[in-house]
């Protein structure tokens, strides 16, 4: 499980806008990098990205290769109601590590 | 660039405004580039911004990375981390929610490191 | 005025300062503007993934014993608190300083019965990282006791003899030509502050050991093994250059 920072406030009001700040851990590997064989070693990067609030998604993002090692993503969204907020990274061998927050709104 | 831009855009004219793309001048380093797209929109269920894509002009692809926002989002807004090969162009287009496109552009320059381990 | 070294003549510590103590700046202010701000930044520097990870490893029993770093040492906040800026420390037993990389692995061996973690293994960059952090804005500390004199002088030695098929010391871009530019980047002053740091060259968090190594590659010099002798001399003689300077790992770099 690759390490992932998530920030955003983690009580609103409802109809607040906030800042939702990702970082996960993932070299992120071109598939454009020789090794010192001069081989080019594989890509492997994560290359979808997607955020729901209690079930609806909210955010998605496709990746290519020039996104950096250890993805940083922010974006915004309206706060509805109590709930989760789930967190998805899916990479190009089709594994998908998901990552659950709360959020309260008063 | 330019036909990877006329594939999602097709025969659509990249209206200019609204659009900010921001990247900083110069970098001392192409790995993590920091960039930021916002764009002008209500973002309303009847005008919002859909989806928002990023195009290079000098690393090995075009893109960059899409971004699918609507009006859940409340402002149009992404930032996230590139690598930039070389000196180069950044584009940035947002479609918007009535089926028109607009851009911004932004001109990068990457500056080389000195000591490396390779 | 750059570059003029000022020997302090009549005392014990065979420290020679880089330039006046208020002369001294950290890499952080010859970072441009992105690169701080992604420093400044806890919930978007990425090398706090690493402090994360060292902090789920802190807790983690290993070992024959099963035991955790929490087990000896409590809670980090307190009982790490002003460490990492103490290190190169010198260890008695060994008659040798050594750095905060092999001072965990010492913990790990000696008191948690485990096997060793390598050198820039994310397991140890974690560690190393999570401890680091605790010392964030506490003031280099290194001790100036005498047993450490003779490895402080070697670090110097280190410091200032020219090496490699470029043949320049670390002194000739570090004091000489501090601010100036090679290729893209402004040359710092070389005060290890904030170690671990990421290193945006790397796309990864690295060892101050790492980076010792990739000028000696940059100098066309056959860097120093990690965990040799000089290269903790030399990690010891920066340490006591930037005394006094505040930690901030960890850094980013570019």
């Amino acid at each position: 499980m690759a390490r992932v920072l998530i920030n955003f406030p983690q009580r609103a009001k409802r109809g607040d806008i906030i800042e939702v700040k990702t970082l996960i851990q993932h070299p992120m590997e071109t598939g454009y990098r020789l090794d010192n064989k001069g081989a080019a070693i594989p890509r492997d990067i994560i290359n979808r990205f997607t955020c729901t609030y209690n079930g609806d998604e909210v955010f998605r993002g496709e990746l290519h290769p020039a996104i950096s090692a250890n993805p940083f993503i922010a974006f915004s969204t309206v706060v509805t109601e109590t709930g989760e907020l789930v967190f998805s990274w899916t990479d190009d061998r089709g594994q998908i590590q998901t990552e659950t927050r709360q959020i309260n709104v008063e | 660039m330019a036909e990877a831009i006329r594939e999602l855009i097709g025969e659509a004219a990249l209206e200019p405004g609204k659009v900010k793309l921001e990247l900083p001048p110069i970098v001392e380093n192409g790995n993590t580039v920091p960039l930021t797209v916002s764009v002008e929109s209500p973002m309303t269920q009847a005008d919002h911004v859909e989806s928002i894509h990023i195009f290079n002009q000098k690393n090995p692809q075009p893109y960059v990375a899409a971004f699918y926002l609507g009006p859940r989002a409340g402002k149009a807004y992404i930032a996230t981390r590139i690598r930039l090969a070389d000196s180069q162009r950044l584009v940035a287009i947002a479609r918007l929610s009535d089926g028109s496109f607009c851009s911004d552009s932004a001109d990068v320059i990457v500056t080389l490191a000195a000591c490396t381990e390779q | 005025m750059k570059g003029l070294l000022k020997p302090l003549l009549g005392l014990a510590a065979a420290t020679t300062l880089a330039a006046a103590p208020d002369e001294r700046r950290s890499g952080y202010d010859f970072a441009g503007g992105e690169i701080r701000a992604m420093q400044d930044d806890d919930t978007a520097n990425p090398g706090s993934l690493w402090v994360l990870q060292g902090e789920a490893l802190w807790s983690k029993p290993v070992g024959a014993d099963g035991r955790a770093c929490a087990d000896c040492h409590g809670d980090a906040r307190v009982s790490m608190r002003g460490v990492a800026a103490r290190y190169p420390a010198y260890d008695a037993a060994l008659a040798r300083p050594v750095d905060l990389e092999q001072r965990i692995n010492q913990c790990r061996t000696e008191h948690q019965r485990a096997e060793p973690l390598a050198w820039e293994s994310d397991d140890l960059l974690a560690l190393t990282a999570f401890v680091a952090r605790q010392s964030r804005g506490v003031p280099v500390a290194v001790s100036t006791k005498p047993e450490l004199h003779p490895f402080g002088a070697l670090g110097r030695e280190l410091f200032r003899q020219r090496q490699g098929q470029l043949n320049l010391s670390c002194r000739q871009c570090h004091e000489d030509n501090w601010g100036k530019r090679l290729a893209g980047s402004v040359i710092p002053q070389a005060h290890p502050t904030g170690y671990p740091v990421y290193r945006l060259e790397w796309q990864t968090l690295g060892s101050l050991q790492r980076r010792l190594r990739s000028c000696m590659i940059g100098v066309r010099a056959e860097p120093f093994d990690y965990g040799a002798p000089q290269a903790v001399a030399l990690e010891l003689y920066l340490m006591e250059r930037a005394r006094g300077m505040l930690m901030d790992p960890p850094a980013v770099r570019p």
